[in-house]
């Protein structure tokens, strides 16, 4: 099924060949479709008839108005219902606003320790990153005024960018210290970073294994796809399962280490790890699958001279499969890293957000707000949310678009 | 075409090579598989056989029974568990069929049509309904909430909106519909129970069905925009010259054309819309609830009962499986075809 994001993956990369101006992220694909466009002799300008506009414009309202009424219109209610205490009356709600109160009481407040975590004291290693962290922020925009065109939006995107760099630095220092605590924020990054690298690690072997002729990968290549089929809730379930060191598949394991009565979802850390293990097993196949297809339609020809060249393997791998991969890894870990941001059945089924609120990501957090009936805060928490992932989708675009450019 | 046959032939290990080849893939097989058999054998399990330490193998360790099955299929469960069966399959299939329609006809526009909406005037009708919105809620009849509203639209439209004549172009509305997959679903959720509640559409199959639609949209025009770009405009100028509407043109030549992409990002979202959880969660509670969440309430309300969760699970599972397993071969075809043209 994901062979199609792999043929779209492909056609980009061919388009790329062609014009090495194009970079492979999701936004800039449709110049290729844009330059067919501008050529088209479909074209339709604004003398035409009203029932040839009529026609054309059908094509496209449906969508933009589902997309209207059930994504943007929603969303900027949202933004009032966070920004209100709102509880449903007889009939309809009643909303009250008050202000920044919910962000407040995530940020600050009563609920800061579950949002943000608990703040230990930090040893002197711990002050070393962060005083390491800022300086290379601060010497990053010495560079920036010195050396380029400086303009608004870049001194803007690149406050935001260090901003972010700091905060998550110190968050990540002072949770993790001495009587510290990670929170739903630190923990759903956590999820999603440590999940896609060793997603796309896993993948990535695979998929280069499989691509060689050898006996039998057809086979490897349909069970290795089955993981991504199956419904979260089944996943969590099964690996509920897995976990139980009592009646699980691997008890007679842990009772020959002498763990018998160390339970995975007791331990904050253990608990994380298994949430972990399950998703990467999940999503694995996404990446297998997609690095797959990008694989077999690499053309071979460098990789025959290079032979001739007498490069190794590993030369191989390095300078001529990597670098060919690179566009289509970028937009792969670009689509991941957004859907992972939305995790919520794994945590829920697998520990439903336990021990306390160790394992509890962000939207799974919003859930039980909304249980307990704080719709505002609710809303407040998934808001903040949007904000993360808009701010790490961009800034990961922005790099990436950079670093590509450079390297082609 | 032979170009794109997997010609790894350099990459063909040596012995020491195959066996390490074989030995990390055999492994991640073990590792993939191995969940799922232990699945399938539990849910052949009494509950003594579970709770008493886990054993292995059928007909071995244990004896197997289909009391689970039997519960689940035509014992107490059965009612439940084929209606929410029933509501999952009716949403998940009627979604996709009808997103991939909607989506499809955008994508298609997108990459052969020039749409130059005003700025000006997109901006002042996402106002005046969020107007709407606001009065509504600040519990101002709907009826009256809407005069006001497209009557300040009409008069905007009229005075300032011409002044702004900037326009987009195809690509910012297809940035604009793509990035949407960005947006957390919990982020409108809430928003979307409060509408479906005003409209008396909670925890039935259109609300699934619409908001299903509103959420698997951005994959497909993203998906199908890129696989439309790699069709030759020929057949189409064709079609025109010998007068076919723009309609038939999509339908009887377009679409035909793109069947294998079609395939692949049918079933994409379909597994999305069959294994959807926090939507439905959300807005559905016993009559509409699907199979993801009453999988998930099991859990609270009798604790784990691994023998019937598996077997849930199991059913729950099998037609995606099967399905995926049926379209492998042909959406590898499509891959290539889209890989030439490309």
């Amino acid at each position: 099924m994901t062979k199609s994001i792999l043929s779209c993956a492909v056609a980009r990369d061919a388009a790329a060949h062609d014009n090495p101006a194009l970079t492979m992220d999701m936004i800039q694909t449709q110049d290729v479709a844009q330059s067919q466009v501008a050529s088209a002799p479909l074209q339709v300008t604004r003398t035409a008839s009203l029932r040839e506009r009529v026609s054309v414009a059908s094509f496209i309202l449906p969508a933009v108005f589902i997309i209207l009424f059930l994504s943007i219109f929603p969303l900027i209610v949202s933004l009032y219902i966070s920004l209100s205490r709102m509880q449903f009356v007889r009939g309809g709600v009643q909303l009250t606003f008050i202000g920044f109160n919910n962000y407040a009481k995530l940020l600050f407040g009563l609920d800061q320790t579950r949002f943000l975590g608990k703040f230990g004291e930090p040893n002197i290693i711990g002050w070393l990153v962060i005083a390491l962290v800022i300086f290379s922020q601060v010497y990053g925009f010495v560079r920036y005024f010195r050396d380029s065109r400086v303009s608004v939006i870049g001194v803007i995107g690149r406050s935001i960018l260090a901003l972010t760099v700091v905060g998550l630095a110190a968050l990540t220092v002072f949770t993790l210290s001495e009587n510290g605590r990670p929170g739903t924020l630190w923990v759903t990054l956590f999820y999603v970073y440590v999940g896609i690298a060793v997603q796309y690690g896993i993948g990535l072997l695979m998929a280069y294994l499989c691509a060689q002729h050898i006996p039998g990968r057809r086979f490897f290549r349909v069970v290795f796809l089955l993981p991504m089929m199956i419904t979260p809730v089944g996943v969590a379930y099964m690996f509920r399962m897995m976990v139980d060191t009592s009646v699980g598949p691997l008890a007679p394991l842990w009772l020959a280490m002498g763990l018998r009565d160390v339970s995975w979802v007791n331990n904050p850390w253990t608990a994380r790890a298994a949430i972990l293990v399950s998703d990467i097993w999940e999503w694995t196949p996404f990446m297998f699958i997609v690095l797959l297809a990008a694989l077999e339609s690499m053309p071979t020809e460098p990789v025959e001279a290079a032979v001739v060249d007498g490069a190794s393997k590993w030369d191989i791998f390095r300078h001529i499969t990597l670098p060919a991969l690179l566009p289509v890894s970028t937009t792969l870990l670009l689509i991941r890293m957004i859907e992972a941001f939305k995790i919520i059945d794994l945590p829920n089924i697998l520990t439903s957000g336990g021990p306390g609120t160790a394992t509890e990501s962000m939207t799974l957090e919003s859930y039980f707000v909304w249980r307990a009936l704080d719709i505002g805060g609710s809303a407040a928490v998934a808001y903040l949310l949007l904000i993360v992932v808009t701010i790490f989708a961009t800034a990961y675009g922005a790099l990436i678009r950079r670093h590509v450019e450079v390297e082609y | 075409m032979r170009r794109f046959q997997p010609t790894f032939s350099i990459y063909t290990p040596r012995a020491l090579g195959m066996v390490l080849t074989y030995l990390v893939l055999i492994l991640w097989t073990i590792i993939v598989l191995f969940p799922l058999y232990w699945m399938v054998v539990t849910s052949f399990k009494l509950p003594i056989q579970v709770n008493s330490g886990p054993v292995y193998l059928p007909f071995v360790d244990f004896q197997p029974s289909l009391h689970a099955w039997q519960y689940i299929l035509f014992g107490d469960l059965a009612n439940d568990t084929r209606r929410q069966y029933i509501n999952t399959a009716v949403v998940a299939t009627t979604s996709t069929i009808l997103v991939m329609g909607i989506g499809s006809m955008a994508a298609y526009g997108l990459t052969r049509f020039q749409y130059q909406p005003r700025l000006g005037m997109i901006v002042s009708f996402i106002l005046c309904v969020v107007l709407a919105i606001i009065l509504a809620l600040l519990r101002v009849p709907i009826a009256l909430a809407i005069v006001v509203a497209v009557a300040l639209f009409v008069i905007v439209m009229l005075t300032i909106a011409k002044r702004f004549r900037r326009s987009l172009g195809n690509n910012d509305i297809a940035f604009w519909m793509v990035s949407q997959r960005v947006l957390p679903p919990v982020a409108v959720v809430i928003p979307i129970y409060v509408m479906y509640q005003q409209l008396g559409l909670l925890d039935t199959w259109a609300a699934l069905i619409i908001t299903y639609i509103a959420a698997n949209l951005p994959i497909v025009v993203w998906l199908m925009r890129d696989y439309f770009a790699t069709i030759p405009l020929e057949l189409e100028e064709c079609a025109a010259i010998d007068g076919a509407s723009r309609y038939r043109t999509f339908w009887s030549i377009v679409l035909p054309l793109s069947v294998p992409g079609f395939v692949a990002t049918f079933l994409f979202v379909l597994v999305f819309a069959w294994n959807e959880y926090l939507f439905a969660l959300f807005l559905t509670n016993a009559n509409a609830q699907t199979l993801p969440v009453s999988i998930a309430a099991q859990n609270a309300t009798r604790g784990p009962q691994w023998w019937y969760m598996s077997v849930l699970v199991l059913i729950m599972i099998a037609p995606v499986i099967v399905m995926a397993l049926l379209l492998e071969r042909y959406m590898a075809k499509g891959l290539l075809v889209g890989a030439v043209k490309g």
